[in-house]
């Protein structure tokens, strides 16, 4: 009996691309699987996913949760369970096509939501706490049942199967959104759960990673205190739950949070002027059970905006681009090139240096 | 130049050094073998008095009093500063015991002629062998101004 | 009548070897060799011996060597020699037993039982020769607020924190029941290292005050030595609740090594034992707890993180969790296996419980109250090697406190003898003529050298592990795998058992 993701720790080399339009115009998601394809050998077959903003323009103060259910007993508890804490506007089978090479595939549906003022209000959390709350339950408590997108005007679409492959399954040539990001997985271990598969998000964070790290437990058992539980022991849900606790709950910018997960060596930060050095120690001093350790190169996805991060040695390859108004982000430069062979300019970020883009007149930041 | 120094504060008085001394001038391996049964002359000696120890041998004086009194030229100051003593020129009228101001200059076991401290440079060692093992680093081999 | 106890231990001589140099002799502060000039030998006198191997070790010519006597009464599992020789010895004296260092008892030693991970294929195991390895961290409290200043800079909201280069601190060792010499390598030592050493509750010599940003004053329940300079000279203020050693007990330093230098430096009479109460008898609660902290912050301006010592017992977590409550910055937990100066035997060898299962469950307890990071952990109580360390902060710990293993740098032989206070090794000792044996420019120096070697290995560790900062092994227990554990044992460490997959 082979065991589910969550079950057990699955470590994964993996290929992670995004674009984003910072004018905000829309282009369909044929793209990433134009530029996933490319790397098709970094992949094995066994995952691979797409996160989308701006997806949803017609329910973009909805909360957009995709679920994959097991079986329909699993999708009426959880509707019973939505139904107590939401108002459901609108809810629908996810389009799909029928893709020989993707099988096994999970009842999918996705629904659009507002929090129960009533529910909200005594609660006396903010919203999106009460939302992630809300899907962190349904997550630990639901057998059959997971949420594996919560956010506004944004989408995840992934399962078990090459990512291209997934790409086509979900229609995402059917979807424009101003930016996606894509994996593919290689995994050590055989999952066969759709769950598993990447980007993994919360709220409208949404994180794709290659690598492994090695400080996995040490950052799991720090962030589990705050009322995070990391069910499927991967590496991406740990990392999101950190971005989330720092930028969410305890407001830091994204660069900071680069200065916590892939924080420079002390001798580094030794070098730096008085105030890098200063803001840097005392990152370090405060959060240093966030540190991640080992190779991992993420494309965090968010609202108005996508950072490339790399761990602090770079053991693992990022490329990143420009042209006119997109920018691109990609495991392999060759991914980029061929969605867009003329490019402005191509650079790989140093390890632990975060590439930022966002929308225009966004405000670098949160 | 390097000398020999002795830390009173850290001299145990346990006379190790003297055996070193003494295993040393034999050029010899085997301790046990080199010295068993034998009574030792070493060129280095610890004075005690009550909870007092001090090593003492050859300060290999600037000015050296034993070179200037050495009747038959046995003892002179090399380039290195090292105070040595050719035993075939030594005639054995240990003078040179006599004016020692510290009692470093001692006659041989033979009683043909003095001996003193030459550093180790004399035998195989090559570095003071109680320096070596001195188990309290109350000896030590170093350039003081 | 005493019965006469045969002695566990025996001299044996190779007469081939002795050159009859008589260093034994003059190096044996219990009288146990002696040179027969009828003879011309040397003659040892096995009763008085305690294995300490201080002539073994100076013996020019490797002559002498201490073996286990095989004397025995008749062959009993239950009632051993030991046993039955403690029973003589009390009922010769009517005293209670006395020992030194830690419990030798053959309990389960679960750091042995404990394996670490390394990098294969997945991820890439890192070269601390060729890449940063960074063992520096900070002890205290790490809940600071986020707050900005008027230019949008973090401000610095934390806690007084405590800076090390490498994660291990020397224990708390008085001066008293160590020597000056002993307690200058260890000073000098910590400066060198970038550490701590602790005054243990003996106060702090007036010539160790420049040491002061390396030190850890302790507060215990006698209060020797404390005073306002002695608080102001220290980097951090430790109160000593307990005792690996001698768990509910306080300490206890025979009044022979008491001399005048340590007589003026505990403020304590010359000569008397000093006997510190079991309890702080102004802590009978934890909210009095509390008070004392608090005082020792006002007493030092809020500047000095305050450390809570106990010895690892059974409530442990629970004593824990309150204690991260009450405004410490730091909790030291102490091993039953520590080590001390002089405790009662059967204290030590009966109360108390593993450092492994204490930390283990201090730490997941802290986690699942979600105030982890209001505390720091150390701990101490037989750490042996780098190993031990690197286990220890998978774990759950911040740090780790070494001192039997700093003590065996400075030439201890765990003869376990230090409450007779002649220390051939010059460190348990008061006696100037011992005291002199251990030459501080020799002793840091070997202090140095060991958690040198030490923050290698871990460096070495940390590599293979794929982990490039000591952070990222606070805590990572996926890195430990259990050999030769039961489940019970594999569920307090919180660890899985070797073989079993990610």
């Amino acid at each position: 009996m082979s065991m589910r993701e969550g079950q057990f720790r699955n470590p994964s080399g993996c290929a992670v691309t995004g674009v984003i339009d910072r004018s905000g115009r829309s282009m369909s998601g044929q793209c990433m699987i134009d530029a996933i394809t490319v790397m098709h050998d970094r992949s094995n077959g066994l995952g691979g996913g797409f996160a989308g903003y701006g997806i949803y323009p017609h329910y973009k103060d909805h909360y957009a949760f995709h679920l994959f259910y097991d079986s329909k007993e699993a999708q009426a508890d959880t509707e019973k369970f939505i139904g107590r804490h939401f108002e459901v506007v609108y809810s629908s089978e996810i389009p799909t096509s029928k893709i020989p090479s993707v099988t096994g595939e999970p009842i999918i549906f996705r629904y659009f939501l507002a929090p129960m003022p009533i529910r909200l209000s005594h609660s006396h959390l903010d919203e999106r706490e009460y939302v992630a709350r809300c899907v962190n339950r349904i997550n630990a408590e639901i057998a059959g049942a997971y949420v594996f997108s919560s956010g506004k005007n944004m989408g995840i679409f992934k399962g078990v199967g090459f990512p291209e492959d997934i790409g086509r399954f979900y229609r995402l040539d059917e979807y424009e959104g101003y930016a996606w990001t894509c994996h593919g997985r290689y995994p050590t271990n055989t999952p066969g759960w759709w769950g598993g598969a990447h980007p993994f998000g919360l709220l409208d964070y949404s994180v794709v990673h290659n690598g492994e790290i090695s400080s996995y437990d040490a950052n799991r058992r720090w962030i589990e205190m705050f009322g995070y539980k990391c069910t499927l022991q991967t590496d991406t849900e740990v990392i999101t739950y950190i971005i989330d606790y720092l930028v969410r709950k305890r407001g830091l910018t994204l660069a900071e949070v680069a200065h916590v997960i892939a924080a420079s060596f002390w001798s580094t930060i030794a070098d730096k002027d008085e105030e890098a050095r200063e803001q840097q120690t005392l990152l370090r001093r405060m959060f240093p059970s966030l540190l991640v350790t080992g190779p991992f190169s993420i494309i965090l996805g968010y609202e108005g905006g996508l950072m490339a991060l790399g761990d602090r040695l770079k053991l693992r390859s990022m490329v990143c681009a420009e042209k006119g108004d997109k920018a691109y982000i990609s495991s392999e430069e060759s991914a980029i090139r061929r969605i867009e062979p003329e490019l402005d300019r191509v650079w790989s970020p140093a390890g632990g240096e975060p590439a930022v883009f966002e929308l225009y007149g966004r405000g670098s930041g949160k | 130049m390097k000398r020999i120094y002795v830390n009173e504060k850290w001299c145990l008085g346990c006379h190790l050094c003297e055996y070193e001394c003494a295993f040393a001038a034999t050029g010899l391996s085997d301790m046990a073998k080199a010295l068993k049964g034998k009574k030792i002359y070493p060129k280095i000696t610890v004075e005690d008095g009550g909870s007092v120890h001090f090593a003492v041998n050859c300060r290999h004086c600037t000015d050296a009093i034993c070179v200037k009194s050495c009747i038959s030229g046995a003892l002179s100051k090399g380039e290195d500063g090292v105070v040595r003593i050719d035993k075939n020129k030594c005639v054995g009228c240990l003078t040179c015991v006599l004016v020692c101001p510290f009692g470093a200059v001692m006659p041989a076991p033979d009683g043909h002629a003095a001996m003193k401290c030459q550093l180790c440079t004399d035998n195989a060692c090559g570095t003071p062998n109680c320096v070596a093992h001195c188990p309290n680093n109350a000896i030590v081999y170093e350039e003081r101004p | 009548m005493n019965i006469y106890i045969q002695p566990d231990y025996e001299v044996v001589r190779n007469s081939d070897q002795c050159i009859a140099c008589r260093v034994c002799e003059r190096q044996c502060a219990n009288g146990v060799h002696s040179f027969d000039p009828d003879t011309g030998k040397m003659k040892a006198d096995s009763t008085r011996c305690v294995n300490c191997h201080r002539c073994v070790c100076l013996c020019p010519t490797h002559a002498l060597k201490i073996v286990k006597s095989d004397d025995t009464y008749k062959i009993n599992a239950n009632w051993d020699n030991q046993t039955v020789n403690e029973v003589y010895r009390q009922a010769n004296t009517g005293g209670v037993l006395l020992s030194s260092m830690g419990n030798p008892k053959p309990f389960p030693v679960f750091w042995d039982k404990m394996l670490v991970n390394a990098s294969q294929v997945t991820n890439p195991p890192i070269d601390p020769l060729r890449e940063p390895m960074e063992t520096r961290l900070w002890l205290g409290k790490r809940t600071a607020k986020v707050e900005r200043d008027e230019k949008g800079r973090l401000k610095n909201t934390l806690a007084p924190q405590l800076k090390l280069d490498v994660p291990i601190l020397f224990s708390a060792m008085s001066y008293g029941s160590i020597s000056y010499n002993a307690h200058e390598s260890l000073a000098r030592a910590a400066e060198e290292l970038g550490t701590y050493y602790n005054t243990g509750e003996g106060g702090l010599h007036r010539d160790f005050y420049r040491y002061g940003k390396n030190t850890i004053v302790q507060v215990a329940s006698g209060r020797f030595g404390v005073h306002k300079d002695y608080l102001e000279a220290a980097a951090a203020v430790e109160i000593k609740m307990g005792q690996g050693a001698k768990p509910g007990i306080g300490g206890h330093l025979p009044g022979a090594k008491i001399s005048a230098d340590v007589s003026e430096t505990r403020m304590i009479p010359q000569g008397v034992d000093a006997i510190s109460p079991a309890p702080h008898h102004d802590i009978y609660s934890i909210e009095d707890l509390r008070q004392l902290v608090y005082s020792l912050k006002e007493a030092t301006e809020y500047k000095k993180p305050v450390i809570v010592k106990i010895a690892a017992v059974h409530n442990a977590a629970a004593i824990a969790s309150g204690i991260a409550r009450s405004g410490a910055d730091i909790i030291a937990i102490d091993g039953y296996r520590g080590g001390t100066g002089a405790a009662p035997t059967r204290i030590r060898d009966n109360v108390g419980i593993p450092i492994e299962l204490a930390l283990a469950q201090v730490d997941e307890r802290l986690r699942q109250e979600g105030i982890r990071d209001e505390v720091s952990i150390l701990v101490g109580g037989s750490v042996r090697s780098s190993a031990d360390v690197v286990k220890a902060i998978a774990l759950g710990a911040d740090a780790c406190y070494i001192g039997t293993a700093a003590l065996l740098a400075l030439g201890c032989h765990l003869c376990r003898s230090c409450h007779t206070g002649k220390c051939n090794w010059g460190i348990a000792t008061q006696e100037p003529e011992l005291v002199k044996r251990l030459n501080p420019d020799v002793g840091y120096k070997r202090l140095v050298n060991l958690v040198t070697a030490w923050n290698h290995e871990i460096q070495e560790m940390m590599g293979g592990m794929g982990i490039n900062s000591i952070e990222a092994l606070r805590g990572n227990r996926l890195m430990l795998r259990g050999i030769g554990l039961t489940d019970t044992e594999l569920r307090l460490l919180g660890i899985r058992y070797a073989g079993e997959s990610l």
